[in-house]
């Protein structure tokens, strides 16, 4: 799935050069699990950008299938986004004003769905988290495990190929923990989408096959 | 989703559309308040204007009075020969009337209506005769030197006649009456006297009228002379049968009178043959109005030609300066207020979008497109200023409403125009100036309402949209340049 080759990452802060990811060699295999762990600043997130097509790698190529995302201009990578990737935050990251419904359906706008045909599969992938009768809530009206339960069905319901989590229980208490991960892991078994998971959380990770560890910018499989 | 989406950030982030709608509101209101008000302020010295010099007319053309000099003209001298009147008692009982060329007018020859009508750009020109009609009737003794005769009173507001007291002047008893009369030509009358004016009795003037013994007469002299059509009135010796009523806009100005005779007619009476006091001139455009001034001061060097504009200074002084001020005040207010309203909303808009940052970041991540999401923002604003418009050209009418419910009463057209010394003979004491000059006191008030256009409404309309636009094209800007890795951020 992902073919990752010599990426590297660098930005440019006010004259200091951050280098995030130096020569990262790196191959996901389609529907895999995977944890990525490290310290605070090692290149986690960045890495995540970088699958995720949210950004291009300084140098080296990151493929996803055949499409090489370090070379595609601003629409495409935003048209892969949209089809084939999902991301739950640390955060949540939900649209404030918007419904719960509302958020979930922010994910099939750029996809050309119509009105009901969006309503509808968003509000199966709301009662698929469990939040069937908290649709119409705002985000401020639901608590922090509900709300990251919306943002996964807004991650899952156009049903991508990836799902990248960055921390997504990293807000949240271990009994919340454990059921957004039971959640995420039993969506993941169900549908076997590439799911890449970045945590500090061992007894997140635990439940991962495959586990890598980002240090200074360097992967490293443990 | 978009209009889900607009709808939700315009109803829950409510202070940020408030505050800009209300900025675009207050802009908005204030252009169509100033819009209006100098709009109002121009009919107002329209109408001014069109009640002195009737409508249509663009240029006037009359001939400063030269410095009067000892003896010429008619002056306003009664010669009573020693034959005159009956004799009894020793007082002589005298009646006489006088038709002259009226005060501070000075007469010249009817061929500048030729000059005029022929000259490039003139559409009409027609000429008329301003006359007064004096009518001394009373007593005096012996000696005839009884010159004096001062009036109060403009010979505009007419029949006011003052009576000297048998105390008075070595027993003398005497009145003076005095009104004035227009010669116009009937067959031209597109133009000046009487196009202000409408008929309420009897008939017109009619070309047929040249030469004739006809008049019309203003309604407020006929009430105060109880004089109606059919009756005769005494011109200059000669008696007229009055054929109209006429009511006019105002009773005061040059092209009003209270009497209106053919102007063949009146020069003949008078003395005056071939000879006018003014020319109301029509052009063709409004555009060449100057060009037609410059023209008709070459052709008739010793004239003095008036635009619209001139006697617009000179009318409605008060008026046209008000009309200027509030022209410049009010333009450069609302610009400023304009821009204002614009910067709070760019900024407020440019804030707006920077908070929600990650908000967006979010939105680009899952795949929204930048074209969306500055669609959105733009839409945003655009409705932002919208609501502004609408509610500017609410707050707008409010005020035009309660202006023109309130009617406040402009300084009308209070402007003396020429003023001459009177002619010898006839000292004008002090209260009595009135017949030394000719006095254009237009005591009309004018009340002032403020038009609502369609282009005043059209003009709020657009600057709503535009500065929608603006504020939008800024956030979408803004939007465009955050990087969909922003959705990472930490804390909002
Ligand atoms: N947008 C950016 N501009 C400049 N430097 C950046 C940017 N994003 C990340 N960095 C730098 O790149 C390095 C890697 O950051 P990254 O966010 O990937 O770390 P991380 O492993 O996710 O850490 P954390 O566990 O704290 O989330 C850090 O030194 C960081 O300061
Ligand atoms: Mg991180």
């Amino acid at each position: 799935m992902y073919t990752l080759s010599g990426v590297t990452k660098t930005y440019d802060q006010s004259k200091r050069k951050v280098t995030a990811l130096s020569g990262v060699d790196l191959v996901i295999e389609n529907g895999e699990l995977v944890a990525i762990q490290g310290p605070t600043g090692g290149g986690k997130s960045t890495l995540l950008q970088l699958l995720g097509a949210l950004d291009r790698s300084s140098s080296g190529s990151v493929k996803l299938d055949d499409a090489d995302l370090s070379s595609l201009g601003d629409g495409k990578l935003a048209t892969i986004r949209a089809q084939e990737i999902g991301f739950v935050f640390q955060g949540f990251n939900l649209i404030p004003t918007l419904t719960a419904l509302e958020n979930v359906e922010t994910a099939l706008a750029p996809l050309g769905f119509g009105t009901t045909d969006r309503r509808d599969r968003s509000v199966e992938a709301l009662e698929k988290v469990g939040l069937g009768d908290r649709i119409h809530h705002l985000p401020s009206e639901l608590s922090g495990g509900q709300q990251q339960r919306v943002a996964i069905a807004r991650a899952l319901v156009k049903q991508p190929r990836v799902l990248l989590a960055d921390e997504p229980t990293g807000n949240l208490d271990e009994q919340t923990r454990d059921e957004i991960m039971d959640l995420l892991e039993a969506e993941w078994r169900e549908r076997g989408f590439t799911f890449i998971v970045v945590t500090h959380d061992s007894a997140v990770a635990k439940r991962a096959p495959r586990r890598l560890r980002i240090k200074n910018g360097t992967v490293s499989e443990r | 989703m978009f209009g889900i989406y607009l709808r939700r950030e315009l109803l829950n982030r409510r202070r940020q559309t408030i505050i800009i709608a209300i900025g675009m509101a207050l802009a908005i209101a204030l252009v169509i308040i100033v819009n209006s008000v100098s709009g109002g302020v121009k009919n107002a010295q329209a109408a001014v204007l069109e009640s002195v010099y009737g409508v249509g007319t663009d240029i006037t053309i009359t001939q400063e009075p030269e410095a009067p000099t000892e003896g010429q003209g008619p002056g306003q001298q009664f010669d009573f020969g020693s034959g005159d009147g009956t004799t009894t008692d020793g007082t002589t009982a005298v009646s006489q009337s006088r038709l002259e060329a009226a005060r501070g007018s000075s007469t010249f020859d009817a061929s500048a209506i030729d000059t005029a009508a022929g000259t490039d750009g003139v559409a009409a020109a027609v000429g008329v005769l301003s006359l007064t009609n004096t009518t001394f009737d009373g007593e005096l003794p012996d000696f005839s030197q009884m010159q004096q005769g001062g009036t109060d009173g403009a010979p505009g507001s007419g029949a006011q006649p003052p009576s000297g007291g048998p105390d008075g002047a070595g027993g003398s008893s005497f009145d003076i009456d005095s009104f004035t009369v227009l010669g116009y030509d009937p067959a031209a009358a597109a133009v000046g006297p009487l196009t202000a004016a409408t008929l309420s009795d009897g008939r017109v003037l009619e070309a047929s009228d040249a030469g004739a013994d006809v008049a019309i007469i203003d309604s407020t002299y006929a009430t105060e002379s109880d004089l109606a059509v059919g009756d005769t009135i005494d011109i200059g010796g000669t008696s007229f049968e009055i054929v109209g009523i006429v009511t006019s806009t105002s009773a005061d100005g040059t092209s009003a009178s209270n009497v209106y005779i053919p102007l063949v007619t009146a020069q003949t009476l008078a003395g005056l043959d071939d000879q006018i006091s003014s020319v109301y001139v029509q052009a063709d455009s409004a555009d060449s109005i100057d060009a037609v001034k410059a023209d008709l001061e070459t052709a008739l060097p010793d004239a003095t030609v008036n635009t619209q504009e001139d006697l617009a200074s000179s009318v409605s002084g008060s008026l046209s300066s008000a009309t200027g001020l509030i022209t410049s005040l009010g333009t450069w207010l609302s610009i400023i207020v304009l821009i204002a309203a614009f910067l709070v909303a760019i900024l407020f808009t440019i804030s707006g979008v920077t908070r929600r940052t990650r908000e967006f970041g979010t939105l680009k991540a899952i795949g929204w497109s930048n074209k969306r999401i500055v669609g959105q923002v733009a839409g945003e604003s655009l409705v932002q200023g919208a609501i502004g418009g609408v509610v500017g050209i609410a707050l707008g009418l409010v005020g035009i409403l309660i202006v023109n419910l309130i009617a406040p009463t402009l300084g009308s057209g209070t402007a003396t125009t020429t003023e001459a010394a009177g002619p010898g003979g006839m000292p004008g004491g002090p209260g009595a100036a009135g017949f030394g000059q000719q006095a254009i006191a237009s005591t009309t008030d004018i009340t002032l309402q403020l038009p609502v256009t369609f282009a005043v409404i059209g003009i709020a309309v657009g600057i709503a949209i535009l500065g929608g636009l603006i504020a939008g094209a800024f956030g979408g800007w803004r939007a465009s340049r955050l990087r969909p890795a922003a959705a990472f951020r930490s804390v909002n």
